[in-house]
């Protein structure tokens, strides 16, 4: 929030989706309770939106209940945000057709991104969406295709009043206030909403609103809510920095203990919003004349994703699973300057077995170093 | 020359060749890249013809199919099994677990059962002759098999998922149905390749697949434990369509006489 936020009465939210769409964004996404989930789909009125619904989410388990209030962003997180939206799970990302002369010829297959805001975007969320840009766009080889369709996005964010058992955000300072990677801020309260802008779009999009500034009672009340949700969160990380502590734990016995226990899915890859892990691969077309070349979500607790010439060099899920958490919260650092755990929590809780990375990381730290 | 495929038929219910003939005109173009020598339900017959390719399905469940797979393998170069029946034994192979009762069953099912002649076990293809690929599914995924005759056609070699049904659940962006319902769904330790049918559509995956590759069973079984499935039935989702294979056959072996 600053010194420029504005209020919206709950009975006139209508007119934010109506102000995106005189913007030119075409499709509008937000949270929509589906299938035992919220799931970011195309919304249409205020009304789509997951009135009265908390999401219960343990190690393993995610629900949703019913209550008899008007909150609309009153849960915490789904099984995905922002990652499909820019690292599209599976994409065609060539075509190659040979011509009756037996020439080959290549064409891009990648259309224009449709602008599309976002409204629901958690603190965790932009923060993982920062993450993605640093490795996707600021790389030595940057993603055209990804900045495409970062850049045709209009992001909604809405501080988390609710965190899950789940989460610890607070506990890797990413949320659960919106402050940063966003270009229109929100917090929820029971008459409305409070609005902030945080890019020249958002600022474009509030003089459109025209909306009256918010109370100093009303921001108060916005900023008990999100206290309480930062004292509510129980799960930590111990430590910010962990490369060194789990660096000098590589042959901890407790790498053993998680690798029997672990299924080696991927579903906290698949879920993680920083996860960038893909393979590319080649499907020719049954008479041989044309191939498309695609990219799709791949995972380290794969056996092709350590696969080079002619053997795995991580054939069993303790190596699999240290290479992810020493990656994720250890060389990270190295790569992008911070690790690589925002705290949404979602690997614990989209975890057939509910294998929770924070008891994890805690329980390796106790053991003695390696010798 | 074209390169000549076969199609075999040994124990099964004939789904896998129906993935071939339901393929349609995919099925019209692969007659042009090669000839099919032999597809009885297609079809042309000459079993004993060489060929570039067999394709195998079905199971090894009598003693006439323990000799003609020889006859088989001597007559191609490469030979893929298709199908669970043809890679794991299949659901017949669920006697492979009471052998001694095969005699017995026989004769409580059928009203003439002298004319019933049949291993006490149903075994996988590659039990009894070497297999060049497998290609799993019940029934298996027509595209996988047209992928490999490609690829076989540009001389690589094919090319065959095995990481777990949950990248596919995933990156479709289909709900976790173990996570949101608890139901047992065996898709953390099945292979893929089947586009995740069963989950796309609410229900647990069933294991048709096989197992993936690096399948960890165990602590799978126990959370089916901890969602209130008793160890009998922990055991019968295991052992039901690919109960002979590695992983799932040890696995409910575990379970079947009770808590491991």
């Amino acid at each position: 929030m600053d010194e420029h936020t504005v209020f919206l009465p709950r009975a006139e939210a209508n007119r934010l989706l109506e102000a995106l769409a005189g913007s030119g964004f075409g499709r509008i996404l937000g949270p929509v309770a589906r299938d035992g989930t919220l799931l970011f789909q195309p919304i249409k009125d205020w009304d789509d939106l997951p009135v009265g619904v908390r999401d219960v989410q343990q190690p393993g388990s995610y629900r949703l209940q019913q209550q008899d209030d008007p909150r609309c962003f009153a849960w915490a997180n789904g099984p995905q945000a922002l990652k499909p939206l820019t690292f599209t799970p599976r994409e065609i990302i060539w075509r190659a057709q040979r011509s009756p002369d037996g020439a080959l010829s290549f064409q891009a297959a990648q259309d224009d991104p449709e602008p599309t805001a976002v409204i629901g975007v958690r603190a965790c969320d932009l923060a993982a969406l920062d993450l993605q840009e640093r490795h996707f766009m600021h790389g030595r080889f940057p993603d055209p295709w990804f900045r495409k369709r970062r850049e045709a996005l209009f992001l909604v964010g809405v501080s988390c009043a609710h965190p899950a058992e789940t989460c610890f955000c607070a506990s890797t300072s990413d949320g659960p206030a919106i402050t940063r990677g966003h270009d229109l801020g929100m917090a929820e309260l029971d008459e409305g909403y409070l609005l902030w802008a945080g890019t020249q779009a958002g600022k474009t999009l509030l003089e459109r609103l025209d909306l009256d500034e918010a109370t100093a009672s009303q921001r108060r009340a916005v900023e008990r809510e999100i206290h309480q949700a930062t004292v509510t969160q129980k799960r930590t990380l111990p430590g910010r920095h962990l490369k060194q502590a789990l660096y000098e734990r590589l042959q901890a016995g407790h790498w053993a203990d998680v690798g029997e226990r672990c299924l080696s899915c991927g579903n906290c890859t698949a879920v993680c919003p920083t996860c960038f892990c893909h393979m590319e691969m080649d499907e020719p077309a049954l008479n041989g004349q044309s191939s498309e070349h695609l990219r799709q979500w791949s995972s380290c607790f794969n056996a092709e994703h350590s696969f080079m010439g002619h053997f795995i060099v991580r054939s069993d899920t303790r190596l699999r699973y240290r290479q992810w958490l020493t990656h994720k919260l250890g060389s990270w650092h190295e790569q992008y300057g911070r690790s690589g755990c925002v705290g949404c929590g979602r690997c614990i809780t989209w975890c057939p077995v509910g294998i929770d990375i924070t008891a994890e990381a805690h329980a390796l730290l106790q053991e003695t170093p390696d010798a | 020359m074209k390169p000549r495929v076969s199609v075999h038929k040994f124990s099964s219910c004939d789904g896998c060749q129906l993935a071939f003939i339901n393929a349609g005109p995919a099925l019209l173009e692969l007659a042009e890249l090669v000839d099919i020598v032999h597809f009885a339900e297609a079809g042309p017959m000459d079993p004993d013809a060489p060929v570039d390719i067999a394709f195998v399905e079905g199971s090894i469940s009598t003693q006439e199919e323990a000799v003609r797979i020889r006859r088989v393998r001597e007559s191609a170069r490469y030979l893929i099994s298709i199908g669970a029946c043809a890679t794991a034994g299949g659901l017949q192979a669920l006697r492979n677990f009471n052998a001694q009762g095969v005699g017995d069953w026989t004769r409580a099912i059928y009203a003439r059962p002298e004319f019933i002649e049949s291993l006490d076990t149903a075994s996988a293809i590659s039990a009894q002759v070497k297999v060049d690929l497998e290609l799993w599914g019940c029934p298996v995924n027509a595209q996988q098999v047209f992928t490999a005759i490609r690829r076989l056609l540009f001389g690589a070699l094919p090319f065959v998922d095995n990481e777990k049904v949950c990248q596919a659940c995933k990156r479709q962006g289909i709900v976790c149905v173990l996570v949101t319902r608890g139901t047992p769904c065996l898709g953390p330790v099945t292979r893929t390749g089947c586009g995740a049918i069963c989950p796309a559509f609410g229900r647990d995956c069933y294991g048709c697949f096989g197992p993936a590759e690096n399948p960890n069973t165990a602590p799978l079984a126990r959370r089916f434990q901890g969602l209130g499935l008793m160890p009998e039935d922990i055991a019968r989702r295991f052992h039901f369509i690919n109960s002979q294979a590695p992983g799932f056959l040890e696995e409910g072996l575990d379970w079947d006489q009770g808590t491991p």
